[in-house]
């Protein structure tokens, strides 16, 4: 059992009213241009500390406790577009994580430092058009020459790409295969040779823009390197935990806020004499996702102890991600029938909520990612 | 500059509250918040303060069991420390044994140059707070400030009136009620909440104020609450059908209301 402090609480408060009063009143126009200004809004969240409260307080950080990135992410999972906040969980949980656990001082100074504060906007370029889930099949390569990488290749589905000013790549630079010889590298989005070919279209998280990258001839210094080279993958995977947990935290806030609207409906809307809320059917459904909401909130709890202890949590990382993802889908799809036609209009929140909540049986490892690490860690693979 | 900014923590409001039947007070023994009308004198004290270039805030507040929630998070926004008054005796105050505590706990705070309040808490809604402060410390009053500047040894304060505003200028030390909605309340941010937790918060009792416990509490208010009932349910609202001339009732019910 995780314990609270006032201190927390206070922060959960900021954090609430920030979403609601700064993000939430402009998502319908952001999920209508396909975009948000990430410099302007993550400069603000900066501002307030909401970048990096885990990191070195000498690095502009808060170097607080892990609970802090729980209640973020909770928070952020109850804003008005989820794709507002699985950007921002780029920023914070996804893309710098490696750079401060590996990245040298200067590396750190020069990048993280800034995207702590809100100055710069980060993306982690991992997929590939052949390599999503699949990553030891990722082929963008990065070859020595000197003192500089010159990195060739192509990126896919990728978050802030067409904001960002500087990526945390994950690329060959050996020709072992498999898993070994890769490397995480910084690589500032102005650099020659760096091109976004496209932005693309998507079903849902719509505010949030995904985007196609390409890498020709792109000259970085050996020294964007992050921790070891040749460890990338291995420190990728490290950084997936974060981006698991954070999405899991998310989706807590956000089957929350849908449980709560939903039955706020039901109390509200009449059919046959009475309030829908008066079906069993409905009440029941409603209670059941309540009861995963529960359980995956203890879940959470656990995760984060276990963080806290500094221990592996592959596993609860992995739990997290696999049953938040589909808890939300069954919240979503219930938000929609349970609002009838109201649910199913771009004018009122099920609809997009739908869509947005699809987004993380797909995202930070597919379902079936999640399903075959377990398989393996349950001895249920074939020997 | 130093100001010195009253503030009441009350029960959440997004929490449904209760009176205690036997007291016919509001219930106050759950987690307390700071009252949202209090944030803008906060707001308010920590740009003046920015604007003479120096100086501090401090909080007054007086609440039940040694409650600091509300208190911690006026200091996340910025205030350097505050004075909280804490007595069994103080059940059952009225507005002016409020009054007299928290005058002699703006004294206890040390010189300052401006105190701000609003112009009433939302629990209590009485609203004669302010000017009774201001009368025990035999200091000036103004009351709904829309607009606060410190010139010197004067306030110049825009007096907030239901056709316009009043130009004020009064002499320093002052009393000054500030409306909601003036400022825009600074979010408590990440850093200022951690600051927070170390900022001194001076509890005190009534004998450290040298307060008379026979002259508050329910010993010593003045008025009693002789009955509560439930508030009626809303009425119906009105329904205007639209015969071509609908805008001339609506705008006529606006008149009635003096909105237009």
């Amino acid at each position: 059992m995780l314990t609270f402090t006032e201190e927390h609480e206070m922060f959960r408060t900021t954090v609430r009213d920030v979403v609601r009063n700064e993000i939430d009143p402009h998502c319908d126009e952001w999920e209508h241009t396909g975009d948000f200004p990430a410099h302007q809004l993550f400069k603000r969240l900066g501002d307030l500390g909401l970048i990096g409260v885990e990191y070195d307080a000498e690095m502009g950080g808060g170097a607080a406790d892990h609970v802090y990135t729980m209640i973020l992410g909770e928070e952020m999972g109850r804003c008005a577009s989820l794709g507002v906040a699985m950007a921002f969980a780029v920023q914070t949980d996804m893309a710098t994580p490696s750079l401060h656990e590996f990245g040298s001082p200067e590396l750190k100074e020069q990048f993280l430092r800034p995207a702590i504060a809100g100055d710069m906007v980060t993306s982690v370029a991992v997929s590939e058009p052949d390599a999503g889930s699949d990553v030891a099949a990722l082929r963008t390569r990065a070859v020595r020459d000197g003192d500089e990488w010159v990195i060739n290749g192509s990126k896919m589905w990728i978050t802030n790409g067409t904001q960002a000013d500087w990526l945390c790549l994950l690329c060959r630079t050996s020709d072992e295969g498999g898993y070994r010889g890769m490397s995480q590298i910084v690589v500032p989005t102005s650099t020659p040779g760096f091109t976004v070919s496209r932005k693309l279209d998507k079903l849902g998280m719509r505010a949030s823009d995904t985007a196609e990258l390409v890498f020709e001839d792109v000259r970085v210094p050996v020294a964007n390197t992050i921790g070891e080279i040749g460890r990338g993958f291995q420190q990728q995977m490290s950084q997936f935990q974060n981006e698991r947990m954070i999405a899991s935290y998310q989706m807590v806030g956000a089957i929350e806020l849908a449980l709560e609207r939903t039955a706020a409906y039901l109390q509200e809307r009449q059919a046959f004499g009475a309030p829908l809320a008066a079906n069993q059917y409905l009440q029941y459904e409603l209670a059941d996702v309540a009861a995963d909401l529960d359980m995956l909130r203890h879940h959470n709890w656990a995760a984060v102890a276990k963080y806290q202890r500094g221990e592996d949590m592959t596993r609860e990382a992995t739990v997290a991600k696999l049953k938040a993802a589909r808890i939300a889908r069954r919240m979503a799809d219930l938000a929609v029938q349970f609002h009838g036609g109201m649910g199913y209009v771009e004018e009122n929140w099920p609809a997009r909520f739908f869509r947005d909540t699809r987004l993380w049986s797909i995202g930070g490892g597919a379902d079936e990612v999640m399903l075959r690490t377990l398989a393996r860690m349950n001895g249920i693979l074939p020997g | 500059m130093n100001v010195v900014v009253c503030v009441k923590q009350i029960p959440d409001p997004a929490d449904p509250g209760a009176l205690d039947p036997n007291t016919k007070t509001l219930k106050r023994d759950g987690k307390l918040i700071l009252d949202e009308s209090d944030s803008y004198g906060v707001e308010m004290a920590l740009q003046l303060v920015d604007a003479a270039g120096g100086g501090e805030v401090t909080l007054v507040s007086m609440a039940p069991n040694g409650e600091t929630a509300g208190l911690r998070t006026a200091l996340a926004m910025g205030a350097a420390k505050a004075v909280l008054v804490s007595d069994d005796a103080l059940q059952g105050s009225d507005a002016l044994g409020t009054s007299k505590v928290l005058a002699k706990a703006i004294e206890r705070a040390g010189q300052a140059d401006l105190i701000l309040t609003a112009t009433e808490s939302s629990d209590g809604y009485t609203g004669t707070v302010p000017e009774q402060i201001a009368e025990l410390l035999s200091l000036p009053s103004v009351t709904f400030a829309k607009s606060i500047t410190v010139d010197g040894s004067s306030v110049k304060v825009q007096r907030q009136t239901e056709s316009g505003y009043d130009d004020v200028e009064c002499p320093l030390p002052a009393v000054v009620s500030v409306t909601a909605g003036v400022v825009e309340p600074r979010y408590p941010s990440f850093k200022g909440i951690m600051a927070a937790k170390s900022k001194p918060v001076d509890q005190v009792g009534l004998g450290d104020l040298g307060v008379d416990a026979g002259s508050v509490g329910w010993a010593g208010a003045g008025q009693e609450i002789v009955e509560i009932a439930t508030a009626e349910a809303r009425a119906a609202s009105t329904v205007v059908e639209d015969d071509g001339e609908a805008f001339q009732k609506i705008v006529d019910m606006l008149a009635e209301l003096k909105i237009v």
